[in-house]
């Protein structure tokens, strides 16, 4: 490998900004203590077997009839918050990072094919787009996840279709912008295929703003579902996500219970800023104006 | 000696789409619809295999815009550019380039370049697509074109970042030559570079020239490099050609106005402190393509002008032994100072 | 003669992330009050931070880090900012090669020559709008009155790089940097300005520095040039000597250099290699790995020698018995 291909310089920008580093460890943590939570969380919060109701809606640090500490206290089965969060990020990752690749792959490509084809049919998808958003996004998600019914599947379509149009607004307008540089003149000039050029030429001159808008929509995607599954719409009962342990911890704030939401809900804040916070660097590092 | 392009009554004329308000506005005759730009009006010019034809003409001269045509990027909006007998363009709705057999170079390296592309994969993307060098034999051809540009095998797994303005262009002359071209169109492929860079690549092009026998159209607002380069010149003035011919009888002997003034415009380097230069400017400015004056384009700022250049179009006549568009051709004595 | 302008071993540096870049690295150069002289070099050679270092224009993270600028007897270098702002514009005021570095796109032609005008004046509306068109009309824009009310984007290329002329003089400066004024000009519009900042600059006795890529276009209109390479001057002279006995190999390759100059169809005399990079020059002469005639010697940096304001800075100066 040449040592001085454009990612390894990105990177080497990249880390110059302590808090935008710490902030993509968290992220790589976060996503990694999820993914590993099978192994490194103290109970499995889906199995009925090993739960006791005698140790419901007991505060952080309670040692439960299991015999292992409960750091963040346990909900209203008995199951310990800290193994149910580190399940609930699972899914809820599983979830955002699924909805935010369909809506690139679907947007960047439908921005980037209408910027490159121009004429009709540009101003029909482009006209599309702009018409749906103008809908809010949270209201064509309840609507489709009501339609579309429970399901992981369904839940990720009804996210990609709520937020694909960011992503196709983006890249086309980055790929007008490319469509009238010489590089992409000099391939039709050689000639290559236009789906050679749209998507070997154009779409990875795109990347930057995209992937700027990819890190904020998965975000998005991750509090969206959040706020579907605390509206009952989301996941089903069976794959708790942090949505809905907020909600199921909701009813026992009043009650001085405030940690069966809370914690799920600071977990669920850590992880948007975090993602948020390597977004914005990533943007100021792409952004020509602010560079030194 | 036969045309290898053959361009007949070509012309491209730019829309700019106009607005839903705009339409309306016209409709009612409260507004009018952008005016189009007719920035290659008419144009016929045949390159001969083999030669390298000079283009040359002011910014807004539609220069760029010919050459695309004949590049094949750009489909003629009236009128036809025939590469071969064949046309460049092929397909109804949306024309596809049809050849590979004329390949373009830009003026500026650092936007021609794909910057996410690695240099031996920008050079050998071309040729594998269309089939003239399989994949396992791209690496040796890439070398090998390199070499041809003057620059050393080894850069190819470098990205054009690394690069000066000067081998970047390199770059793109192999990547051009890399499809086996019979034609180059160079579009002011020396103007962004400095003086000692400038004289290196020209020096290549009269190398592959003579090397590889390549036919070239040669855009480029510098007369001096033009003049260096070309068998044969042609002056385009909004739009339109006004002048072709050998370059020595364009250069010494101009029979149209507008190549008079220009080679008095550019000034030459005085190297004897006694000499005073005189500047001559060609009066006025140019017209906007928008809104072209009627008959000879150029009669505004004529000094030979008459009533009838303000309402007749002149054509391409042949005069000693090149074509020109005036119609005072015949009767004007612009022989003035001959530029060095 | 005084001299209106003395810059003594002037250097400005650039520190950037690679490394400190030596834009310009110890240039001397002196001009008489309404002198043309022609400031000649390729990118990177240091020509335009030089300009900008004599009015003191350097933003970090560039510095002026030694020499001295003497303008009308007064040291300009570590000047207070607001002393160094009223003396621009009024006394030395600058021509960019882009007119929209000194053209406000949302104010006309008008508003723009009476801010100038009255940053460093009181004068009435009435005034400047008739000393705005007087110089409007003297820099070749025809019906000056009506183009006073016109916004920059309403004028073409050459319109608005006149209005920047016109600002430029407004104020009756001594000295006028132009950094490539022509370049971005087709040449029927740069014949028109080389011709009327000639004369006007002879009607007004302002002198001029002339900063340009172009051979041609400086010999036409200065007297003295200067040729930069790598940050420093290596030749300097009248028009004439320069050009028709350069003495530096690297003045000889750039003339060699030229089409004009040479039989059309024949290979051009090119300079082999390319600048060498300002963060980290070669020892010595920074043309020595491109020149035909080093030797041993060129290893060291080569000062500056000559009398009577022709000078060369090279070991080996052509022209010399071997």
């Amino acid at each position: 490998m040449n040592g001085n291909s454009p990612l390894l310089r990105f990177w080497d920008e990249f880390v110059e900004n302590r808090v935008a580093l710490a902030a993509f460890l968290l992220v790589v943590a976060i996503v990694g203590i999820a993914a590993l939570a099978p192994i490194v969380a103290p109970q499995d919060p889906y199995d009925l077997a090993s739960l006791a109701l005698a140790d419901a809606r007991r505060p952080p640090g309670f040692v439960g009839s299991k015999g292992f500490t409960h750091w963040l206290g346990t909900d209203a089965q008995g199951r310990d918050l800290l193994s149910a969060i580190l399940y609930g990020l699972r899914v809820s990752l599983q979830v955002g990072l699924a909805a935010g690749a369909f809506a690139f792959a679907v947007g960047a490509t439908l921005g980037a094919v209408a910027a490159f084809a121009g004429g009709r049919t540009e101003s029909f998808i482009m006209r599309f787009i702009d018409l749906q958003l103008s809908f809010p996004a949270i209201l064509l998600a309840l609507v489709l996840a009501a339609v579309l019914g429970q399901g992981k599947w369904q839940l990720v379509t009804a996210l990609v279709t709520a937020q694909y149009a960011y992503f196709a607004r983006t890249a086309h307008g980055a790929a007008a912008a490319e469509r009238a540089k010489d590089y992409v003149m000099a391939a039709l000039s050689t000639p290559l295929s236009a789906r050679r050029v749209v998507f070997r030429h154009i779409l990875p001159n795109c990347l930057p703003p995209l992937i700027v808008v990819a890190t904020v929509q998965v975000a998005n995607s991750i509090a969206l579902e959040a706020t579907l599954s605390f509206l009952g719409l989301g996941l089903p009962v069976t794959e708790p996500s942090l949505g809905m342990l907020i909600a199921n911890g909701f009813q026992y704030m009043l009650s001085g219970r405030y940690w069966i939401s809370i914690y799920p809900g600071v977990a669920l804040i850590v992880l948007i800023v975090a993602i948020n916070l390597v977004g914005d660097q990533i943007r100021d590092q792409l952004n020509p104006r602010l560079r030194r | 000696m036969s045309a290898l392009v053959d361009v007949r009554a070509a012309s491209k004329v730019f829309r700019q789409p106009a607005t839903l308000v705009e339409r309306i506005g016209s409709a009612f005759g409260v507004c009018e619809l952008p005016r189009p730009v007719h920035a290659v009006d008419d144009v016929s010019l045949e390159i001969r295999n083999g030669e390298v034809l000079g283009l040359v003409g002011e910014s807004g001269c539609g220069k760029s815009t010919l050459g695309r045509m004949i590049a094949g990027i750009l489909p003629p909006s009236a009128g036809s550019a025939l590469f071969d007998g064949m046309p460049l363009l092929a397909g109804a709705g949306r024309p596809v380039k049809s050849t590979t057999r004329v390949q373009m170079i830009f003026q500026d390296p650092f936007a021609s370049l794909d910057p996410r592309m690695r240099v031996g994969d920008i050079i050998a993307e071309g040729p594998v697509a269309h089939g003239l060098v399989s994949k396992s034999a791209s690496a040796a051809d890439v070398s090998r074109w390199l070499s041809t540009v003057g620059l050393d095998p080894q850069v190819a797994d470098r990205y054009p970042h690394q690069f000066s303005g000067g081998q970047r262009q390199r770059i793109a002359i192999a990547r051009a030559l890399a499809m086996r071209p019979d034609m180059l169109v160079c579009d002011e492929p020396v103007a962004s570079l400095d003086v000692s860079i400038q004289a290196q690549i020209v020096n290549l092009f009269l190398k592959l020239r003579r090397d590889l026998g390549l036919t070239m159209l040669f855009i480029s607002h510098d007369l001096g490099v033009v003049r260096h380069v070309s068998d044969r010149i042609a002056i385009m003035y909004l739009g339109r050609i006004v002048e072709i011919g050998t370059a020595r009888s364009v250069f010494e002997r101009p029979r149209h106005p507008y190549t008079r003034a220009l080679l008095d415009s550019v000034p030459r380097l005085r190297i004897d402190d006694r000499v005073e230069v005189d500047f001559r400017p060609i009066r006025g400015e140019l017209p906007s393509p928008l809104d072209p004056p009627a008959g000879c384009h150029f009669h505004m700022r004529c000094p030979h002008a008459n009533e009838a250049c303000a309402v007749q179009r002149p054509t391409l006549l042949h005069v000693e032994g090149r074509e020109v568009a005036c119609l005072r051709a015949t009767e004007l004595d612009l022989s003035g100072e001959a530029p060095p | 003669m005084t001299a209106l302008l003395e810059v003594r071993d002037l250097a400005t540096h650039f520190a950037t992330r690679t490394g400190v870049v030596r834009a310009v690295d110890g240039v001397t150069l002196s001009l008489a009050p309404g002198e043309i002289i022609g400031l000649v070099g390729e990118s990177g050679s240091g020509k335009s931070v030089t300009g900008f270092s004599i009015l003191g224009l350097v933003d970090p993270p560039g510095r002026i880090v030694r020499g001295s600028v003497r303008f009308e007897g007064r040291e300009l270098v570590g000047l207070p900012h607001g002393e160094l702002r009223s003396l621009r514009g009024r006394r030395i005021a600058m021509v960019f090669q882009d007119p929209s570095a000194t053209l406000n796109p949302v104010l006309t032609i008008l508003d723009q020559m009476r801010l100038a005008l009255e940053a460093h004046e009181r004068i009435g509306k009435a005034a400047a709008r008739a000393r705005a068109a007087e110089i409007l009309t003297r820099v070749g824009i025809p019906d000056a009155g009506r183009r006073l009310d016109s916004y920059p984007h309403q004028l073409s290329g050459g319109m608005r790089q006149r209005v920047a002329i016109a600002i430029a003089l407004l104020n009756r400066p001594a000295l006028v940097v132009c950094d490539e004024p022509t370049t971005a000009l087709d040449v029927s519009i740069q014949a028109q300005i080389l011709a009327e900042m000639k004369s006007l600059a002879r009607e007004s006795g302002t002198a001029l520095i002339w900063i340009s890529h172009d051979l041609s276009t400086v010999s036409a209109l200065a007297s003295r040039i200067l040729v930069m390479y790598a940050g420093r001057v290596v030749e300097e002279g009248t028009v004439g000597d320069v050009l028709s006995a350069p003495r530096h190999p690297y003045t000889r390759g750039l003339l060699d250099s030229l089409p004009s100059l040479a039989t059309p169809g024949q290979d051009l005399r090119q300079i082999p290699g390319a600048m060498p990079s300002l963060s980290d020059p070669p020892p010595g002469c920074a043309f020595a790995p491109r020149c035909a005639h080093a030797v041993d010697a060129c290893t060291a940096m080569p000062d500056l020698v000559g009398a009577g304001g022709r000078g060369v800075r090279c070991h080996r100066p052509l022209g010399d018995a071997p």
